[in-house]
């Protein structure tokens, strides 16, 4: 499984020469195992993809973790949906009240763009999901919901080479108590349990938190807490808050290592890699 | 290589009931579909004479043992006439006011809030009871 990281930022698109390190895109992520590919999230980080390294498949699987506008405004720039040769699955979560098509409709209609959702000329399917699995080539996928304003999954998928966890926006130490320790209480814990990799939202320092509770984020503490719990491999932090300069991510990072002592090696998350680094030196592969 | 997670966690919607009940000062119980008790709140733990520490979960054999519920008169009340035994058969809200016994033999008037935990995807998850002391005015 090869994991590429286009866009590791939250909330909005942050480009300036302090965010040259880290990146300043939003969420997206492409997967790809035997010439299949799966991007999760379409935030601005998808219009980096570059689809003509791979994928002599004209199918692609795009899976949302939810609307919020940092994870679908890349739709727009992806180029598939304007191929009437491609075929385009959108995976994204369920709820009660509308359709996701209905959902998504709102972004692709005026007047926050200049073009409907039927205007797509591509083959294209939506798909609901929830507390789902479902397969897509080489790829077995489990779906949750996860704290976090509106719905919102996050995505465990597995393949013979292992299993990768992705949760960018989640908010699991919402409540009194903050994380909950019992696996059982704990948001996320299912689809993170025992994974290979976790990409997990790491928004906030802790004094940041102090005022932003139930604004759907995590502190980094916290991430690395919950990676502890749920046993997980290797952990990359992500969704860096777009006030955080590289210089901000290095010295949070550097103060992580010197606090904490867990037994798993973690990192903070490089756009245009396919992993991590801490003061500015990307490590992954 | 393992397909899906062997671990089960509840649905976020009992999680997040159990984070609100945990920050308010009215009795709170969440059981699941069948009425298992999976949390019960500080306040509550008053009304069980247990406390949810010591307990954890427990199987609706067992916690509704602790306490007897009567009407006006002190007969005894049928399940299907309780607020949370009708919200777990027919998943809708329930209210009532009636008396409990506790086993030490304490008689205390209370009414029951009762509603099902219906999740996004439309699917019943749990219910939740919510004990009121009522004020006699
Ligand atoms: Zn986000
Ligand atoms: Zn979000």
């Amino acid at each position: 499984m090869k994991i590429t990281l286009w866009g590791v930022r939250g909330s909005i698109p942050t480009f300036n020469p302090s965010t040259r390190v880290y990146g300043g895109n939003t969420s997206c992520i492409e997967v790809e195992e035997d010439g299949c590919m799966l991007v999760l999230d379409a935030g601005s980080g998808i219009t980096n993809l570059n689809f003509s390294n791979n994928l002599d498949c004209p199918r692609i699987d795009v899976l949302l973790t939810h609307l919020h506008i940092d994870h679908i405004q890349g739709l727009s720039f992806f180029k598939p949906l304007f191929d009437p040769t491609k075929e385009v699955h959108i995976w994204g979560p369920h709820t009660h009240a509308h359709s996701l098509r209905t959902r998504l409709g709102r972004y692709f209609s005026p007047p926050l763009s200049p073009f409907y959702f039927r205007d797509l000329i591509c083959h294209l399917e939506v798909h609901e999901i929830g507390n789902s699995s479902f397969n897509i080539g080489p790829f077995t996928i489990q779906s949750a919901y996860v704290i976090h304003p509106g719905p919102t999954v996050g995505y465990r998928v597995t393949t013979r080479s292992g299993v990768f966890t992705y949760i960018p926006d989640h908010e699991p130490a919402l409540g009194r108590g903050g994380l909950n320790h019992d696996i059982r209480w704990l948001s996320g814990s299912e689809l993170a349990y025992e994974a290979d990799l976790l990409l997990h939202d790491a928004q906030y320092t802790e004094e940041d938190y102090i005022v932003k509770k139930g604004w759907g984020h995590t502190t980094m503490e916290d991430a690395l807490e919950f990676a502890s719990v749920t046993k997980v491999k290797r952990l990359l932090l992500m969704h860096h808050d777009p006030t955080h300069s590289d210089a901000q991510l290095d010295a949070c990072y550097a103060q992580l290592k010197e606090k904490t002592a867990y037994p798993f090696p973690f990192e903070m998350a490089v756009e245009g890699t396919g992993g991590g680094g801490g003061g500015g030196r990307p490590s992954g592969g | 290589m393992s397909q899906n997670s062997k671990h089960i966690a509840y649905p976020i919607e009992i999680i997040l009931n159990r984070q609100l009940a945990d920050c308010l000062a009215i009795p709170v119980f969440i059981t699941d579909t069948v009425g298992n008790l999976l949390f019960y709140n500080e306040p509550a733990e008053e009304i069980l004479g247990k406390r949810y520490q010591d307990t954890g979960e427990m199987k609706v054999e067992e916690w509704s043992m602790f306490f007897l519920s009567k009407d006006e008169k002190g007969k005894l009340l049928e399940p299907e006439d309780l607020p949370l035994v009708k919200t777990l058969l027919n998943q809708l809200p329930y209210f009532k006011t009636f008396w409990i016994e506790s086993l030490k033999g304490k008689s205390e008037k209370i009414s029951v809030s009762s509603y099902p935990i219906i999740g996004r995807a439309g699917i019943f998850v749990g219910a939740v009871a919510i004990f009121w002391r009522p004020s006699d005015e």
